[in-house]
């Protein structure tokens, strides 16, 4: 009852106040608002610079990855033995394993020529995204594609047309024609739009130099493997270790972290952003603070005439929590708004977790930065009210 | 006579002085204020007055003696008790910087209503009504900064006395004011808290005020040094032929 009294009496102190001055708590909404803006954006390139880097193998449909040994998880550099797969796929746990192939391209028949990874996996085997469109494309050396809403969000290129690629082979440009069979959801390997074909196609098409031409056995870069169980990834890890020759194994969260220059550009705009939000908690506090400051003999009144401490701090929460919101609700639109004219090329993703990462913790500066001012006004002394003491 | 509404028993109040030593701004005072009486506290600036004031207000705890208000002794109060006290018993006016800012006049006195959770219907009406009493009908709406020192004084006495407090206390209420705006807020006060029964303290550095109270306390050096009740004597001191000073001795 008292709680509840006290409750309303700061929600009336708050809100009078707040609609009352709207001017002045709307320009601190305002600045919040440029702060939200500012980091949803830093989390909307964070978020669309790593699905660059890491969609494809984000969501891949397998709970570990095999490399060649001392390979040191990286995808580029780890090339297996044709054999690796059916050992590892006699594993006790392994639900089912793909070998993955990858390398780089490039679609000619276009205006402007667009660079796409060109991956190789076999159809219906973890590696291969499930399609949205169309079919999978047979198996053997057959000149079929499957595309990804990448390629077909920047290139206008549809189920039943026809590509033309071009690959530097020795020291030759070679050119191949595929018939696009299917779409698949965005899965960007290496920055780039990706485009899947069969093994054997992938190991003609592939660039590589003279020498590797003699020989046609694709060799995958890493093998994706479904459990059984997925409690079990650590037994099963150390089983494939043991019982498969020439392999390390790790889970998927690795293999991002190493695919190269990965870990390195997202600490970087982390730190960009965990700086925007200091910055953003410490103009909130600065304003409540001086805020504050001004309304020493006010807060001394209301005090001396009854105002009890709780009911002055929750009025100054609540103003603090009022103000946050209004500004990133007013920060979200505008990114909102913003968000809306920019081309697919840019790598920005508005809708990852990290946008709501985001708005929670632009909502959590508000408190935090308002922290002092509120504990100071806490303490003012009624004492203030008689210009004494 | 009314009944006792405050009573201060040898009250002391010690400060420490920077650099050592200490000093008693408020030296072994006793007094009574009936309801319906109103009374001045003068004397000239750092004789404690003010501090007196605070130690009514229970703002300020003193070093010893007592204090009580509607005989209730403030000393065996806790905090959260002594703030109820505050807004349940006491009135207030202050210098300055009285009202609530972002509050309308007739929101800032009914404030006092909302604080002890009786603000109904029939306290808008009152509010209004006593507003009207000081001349301020047409003034509910604004805000503070819309009205005049005068005009905020007296919302600041419509605050102080329109949750039927047993006690009223009213820090310089005519500083900010001139001679006739003064007189004016002085006069009405005093009218109010007569017919409605409320023991009223007026702290004043200005004697002329003193011409609607009942009683003139005089303090210097933190000390009680003169209680004047007299009527014609008080008309003598208000008009200013007499130095304080002169009574004094």
């Amino acid at each position: 009852m008292r709680l509840m009294k006290t409750f309303f009496l700061a929600f009336y102190l708050a809100i009078k106040e707040i609609v009352r001055n709207k001017g002045r708590f709307l320009l601190v909404s305002l600045v919040i608002a440029l702060i939200t803006l500012l980091v949803l954006f830093i989390a909307a390139l964070g978020e669309g610079l790593a699905d660059g880097n890491r969609q494809y193998v984000a969501s891949l449909d397998a709970e570990l990855i095999v490399f060649l040994e001392k390979s040191d998880y990286s995808i580029s550099s780890s090339r297996l033995d044709t054999n690796t797969i059916r050992a590892v796929r006699r594993v006790e746990g392994v639900a089912d394993a793909g070998p993955i192939y990858t390398s780089t391209s490039e679609i000619v028949s276009l205006e402007e020529p667009l660079k796409i990874s060109m991956l190789a996996a076999e159809p219906d085997r973890p590696g291969m995204p499930p399609l949205i469109e169309g079919r999978t494309f047979r198996g053997g050396a057959a000149s079929e594609a499957v595309i990804d809403e990448g390629v077909a969000l920047r290139s206008g290129i549809k189920v039943g047309d026809e590509i033309e690629i071009r690959s530097t082979q020795g020291t030759e440009d070679e050119f191949f024609y595929l018939k696009v069979v299917g779409l698949v959801g965005k899965q960007s390997y290496f920055f780039q739009p990706t485009i899947f074909v069969p093994p054997a196609t992938w190991e003609q098409m592939r660039p590589q130099p003279a020498a590797d031409l003699r020989d046609t056995t694709p060799y995958p870069n890493i093998i994706a493997v479904k459990l059984a169980d997925p409690a079990q990834i650590e037994l099963v890890k150390e089983r494939l270790q043991v019982q498969v020759s020439n392999i390390e194994v790790t889970d998927i969260e690795t293999t991002i972290n190493n695919i190269p220059g990965y870990s390195a550009q997202q600490s970087t705009v982390q730190t960009q952003g965990a700086f925007t939000l200091l910055i953003g908690i410490l103009v909130i506090g600065g304003f409540f603070q001086i805020q504050v400051l001004q309304k020493v003999p006010q807060i001394g009144v209301l005090k001396a005439i009854g105002s009890s401490n709780g009911a002055v701090g929750l009025a100054a929460v609540m103003q603090i929590i009022v103000v946050t919101a209004i500004g990133v609700a007013i920060g979200g639109g505008l990114t909102y708004l913003f968000s809306l004219g920019f081309p697919p090329t840019i790598p920005l993703t508005f809708d990852g977790p990290r946008s709501l990462l985001a708005v929670i913790a632009l909502l959590l500066i508000g408190p935090l930065g308002g922290m002092v001012s509120i504990i100071y006004a806490v303490r003012i002394e009624p004492l203030k009210a008689l210009k004494l003491g | 006579m009314n009944a006792v509404a405050l009573e201060v028993r040898n009250v002391i109040k010690t400060f420490n002085i920077e650099g050592g030593g200490t000093i008693n701004a408020v030296d072994d005072v006793s007094f009574e204020v009936h309801s319906g009486e109103f009374v001045a506290l003068v004397g000239p600036s750092g004789s404690g007055k003010t501090t007196m004031l605070s130690i009514l207000a229970a703002l300020l705890t003193p070093t010893s003696g007592q204090v009580l208000i509607d005989g209730q002794d403030m000393a065996k109060l806790n905090e959260s008790k002594r703030v109820k006290l505050r807004r349940q018993k006491i009135g207030f006016t202050f210098q300055a910087n009285n009202l609530i800012p972002f509050l309308t006049a007739q929101e800032n006195v009914e404030f006092m209503l909302r604080l002890n959770g009786s603000a109904n219907k029939a306290g808008r009406m009152r509010s209004a009504e006593l507003l009207a009493r000081l001349g301020l009908s047409d003034r509910l709406r604004n805000l503070p900064g819309q009205m005049s020192g005068g005009q905020q004084q007296r919302v600041a006495i419509a605050r102080a006395l329109i949750h039927n407090p047993a006690v009223v206390l009213a820090d310089e209420p005519t500083a900010s004011l001139d001679t006739e705006r003064a007189y004016q807020v002085v006069e009405t006060f005093a009218n109010l808290i007569h017919e409605n029964g409320r023991a009223g303290i007026m702290v004043t550095h200005d004697l002329r005020m003193c011409k609607y109270v009942d009683r003139v306390l005089q303090m210097r050096d933190g000390k009680l040094v003169q209680v004047i009740d007299d009527k014609y004597d008080i008309e003598v001191l208000a008009k200013g032929e007499l130095p304080v000073a002169a009574i004094a001795q």
